[in-house]
């Protein structure tokens, strides 16, 4: 169980990106969090993965505290962000160095076979569509089997066609292999579509404004009645978080005075 | 899925076509490139063999090729080939050597690069043919003054390249590096050292190149062989002859070097598209 307890983050230059942000996420739970931009939620993300600290608060898995990268968190980035010296199949070796070579290619053949790029092992990133890079990012983040996978807008760069067949890869993966999946994105219909649970948040400072429970069965229907009444939920959150922020920003010049 | 798979066969299928058109072009422009010498080489030598011009000062292309062979016949084209080579790669190694070590200590932090990049860049100003007579100073007028200041000249764009080559690396990899929880001896082994590689080998032969312009510096500065020697001898005996033949070594072992070179380093770097076309 991956825990967020009462996460505080504050910028050098005073920045208050994140407020006594709180959230358990279930091991093998979906959960997407959406808002606008400068709402936090990637700033959540990196804290998560450890990549920064947090100002006050903690983040734990299992009972322990994530203060730098852990071997069970994988990350992916918006970007790919392979590695352009080595091969797909060196880029997703990547994090197996410490395995024996016999054990590293097994898994390396195995989660690029997962993820439809079996035949492209020996190609340089260079040589492959942006989807195809994005497909090597998420091999390379689940070759060491991490409990938790977070992305962070990983699709946002991709045309819709693309986007729609990595979500079929990702709860393909996701079926077979269990993780826990923390998705940051912006695009609401991919939230309504990929997560069991939907959280909005809003900006400046960064909190959760409000969390949803999408009890829609699996195989889910991109174009069903039920998954448009959930999208059409999430975006009213949506546009009520960022009307409260308005008023709000109105009111502290007045109160400053 | 099938249409990316259809869309992934058919670049595939484009691939080796382009290579083929590459190395047609790369005949072209060969040809292209060497026809301007080759024509001119001609109208020089059939000008002088029809007597409209004397080629005494600028003697026709025969002429400099019977020195050049009478140079290597007697063998001292090659003794001088000899000693001008040891210079440049004494030189070149130690420049490289001093150029990597200290661009990666200025690299290696802020602070570090605010303290060391201002002094070297004022030296870098100065120019360095200025150095000479302190070298012969110090170190006398036989080798080592010689191999110093061919040092010098390789060091100034060594040290530029890897200093600007390590703060260019991008955070974002460094980040992946993170993710995977590298030690900072793994972080520099495998993330920060094959990003900087295609820029540090630009500057390596950078280096090999201003080694080759300062070792005629340092061989016109007093040397009894080489191919400078050859130069400042050629002038005083008045063979322009002689100052040809040397030129054109030059010229020839120059690109042989750096063709060496990028030909080393070119299995290091076949994941970089750009590579093959800036040669």
């Amino acid at each position: 169980m991956l825990n967020i307890e009462a996460v505080d983050k504050v910028y050098p230059n005073g920045t208050r990106a994140l407020d006594r942000v709180r959230l358990e996420v279930q091991q093998g739970e979906i959960v997407a969090v959406v808002g606008g931009s400068g709402c936090g939620k990637s700033t959540l993300l990196r804290l998560a993965a450890g990549l920064d600290q947090a100002t006050r608060g903690c983040i734990m898995l299992d009972g322990e505290t994530i203060s730098a990268p852990h071997e069970c968190v994988g990350l992916i980035f918006q970007e790919p962000r392979l590695l352009p010296w080595l091969t797909v199949a060196g880029n997703v070796g990547f994090g197996l160095s410490h395995l024996p070579r016999v054990k590293r290619e097994k898994i390396i053949g195995d989660v690029l076979s997962r993820v439809g790029l079996a035949d492209y092992a020996e190609r340089w990133p260079r040589e492959l569509s942006g989807g195809q890079a994005q497909r090597v990012a998420i091999a390379r983040a689940l070759a060491p089997r991490p409990k938790v996978l977070l992305l962070d807008e990983p699709f946002s760069a991709l045309d819709a066609f693309t986007r729609a067949s990595l979500h079929e890869h990702v709860l393909d993966l996701w079926r077979a292999l269990k993780p826990t999946l923390v998705l940051v994105t912006h695009d609401v219909e991919e939230a309504a579509y990929l997560a069991d649970r939907v959280v909005v948040m809003r900006p400046r400072p960064g909190r959760i404004s409000s969390v949803f429970d999408l009890d829609l069965k699996r195989p889910r229907d991109r174009y069903g009645a039920d998954l448009e009444a959930a999208k059409r939920r999430i975006l009213n959150a949506l546009d009520q978080s960022l009307r409260e922020r308005s008023a709000g920003d109105e009111l502290v010049p007045a109160a400053a005075i | 899925m099938d249409a990316i798979q259809q869309r992934d066969a058919a670049a595939e299928a484009a691939s080796p076509v382009t290579s083929q058109v590459r190395s047609s072009r790369f005949g072209v422009r060969f040809v292209l490139g060497i026809l301007l010498p080759i024509l001119l080489a001609i109208g020089w030598e059939f000008a002088v063999a029809n007597g409209y011009a004397v080629g005494r000062l600028m003697p026709p292309p025969s002429r400099i090729f019977k020195t050049l062979y009478d140079l290597a016949a007697t063998g001292e084209l090659w003794r001088h080939i000899g000693a001008t080579l040891a210079r440049v790669l004494a030189g070149f190694l130690l420049g490289t050597i001093a150029g990597t070590i200290v661009g990666a200590i200025a690299g290696a932090s802020r602070i570090t690069k605010e303290i060391l990049d201002p002094s070297l860049q004022g030296l870098r100003s100065v120019p360095s043919i200025a150095w000479v007579p302190l070298f012969i100073l110090w170190l006398g007028i036989f080798e080592e003054s010689k191999i110093a200041l061919i040092a010098v000249g390789c060091f100034f764009p060594v040290y530029l390249g890897v200093l600007g080559a390590i703060s260019s690396v991008d955070r974002k990899t460094v980040e992946v590096g993170r993710m995977f929880r590298l030690s900072q001896f793994q972080l520099v082994r495998r993330i920060l050292l094959p990003a900087i590689l295609p820029a540090y080998i630009l500057a390596l032969r950078q280096g090999l190149g201003l080694g080759w312009m300062f070792v005629v510096a340092a061989e016109f500065m007093g040397a009894s062989e080489g191919l400078g020697y050859l130069l400042v001898d050629g002038q005083q005996l008045g063979k322009p002859d002689q100052i040809l033949a040397s030129i054109l070594t030059f010229a020839i072992l120059g690109k042989i070097t750096d063709g060496l070179l990028a030909a080393a380093s070119t299995p290091f770097l076949t994941w970089q598209d750009a590579f093959a076309p800036k040669n």
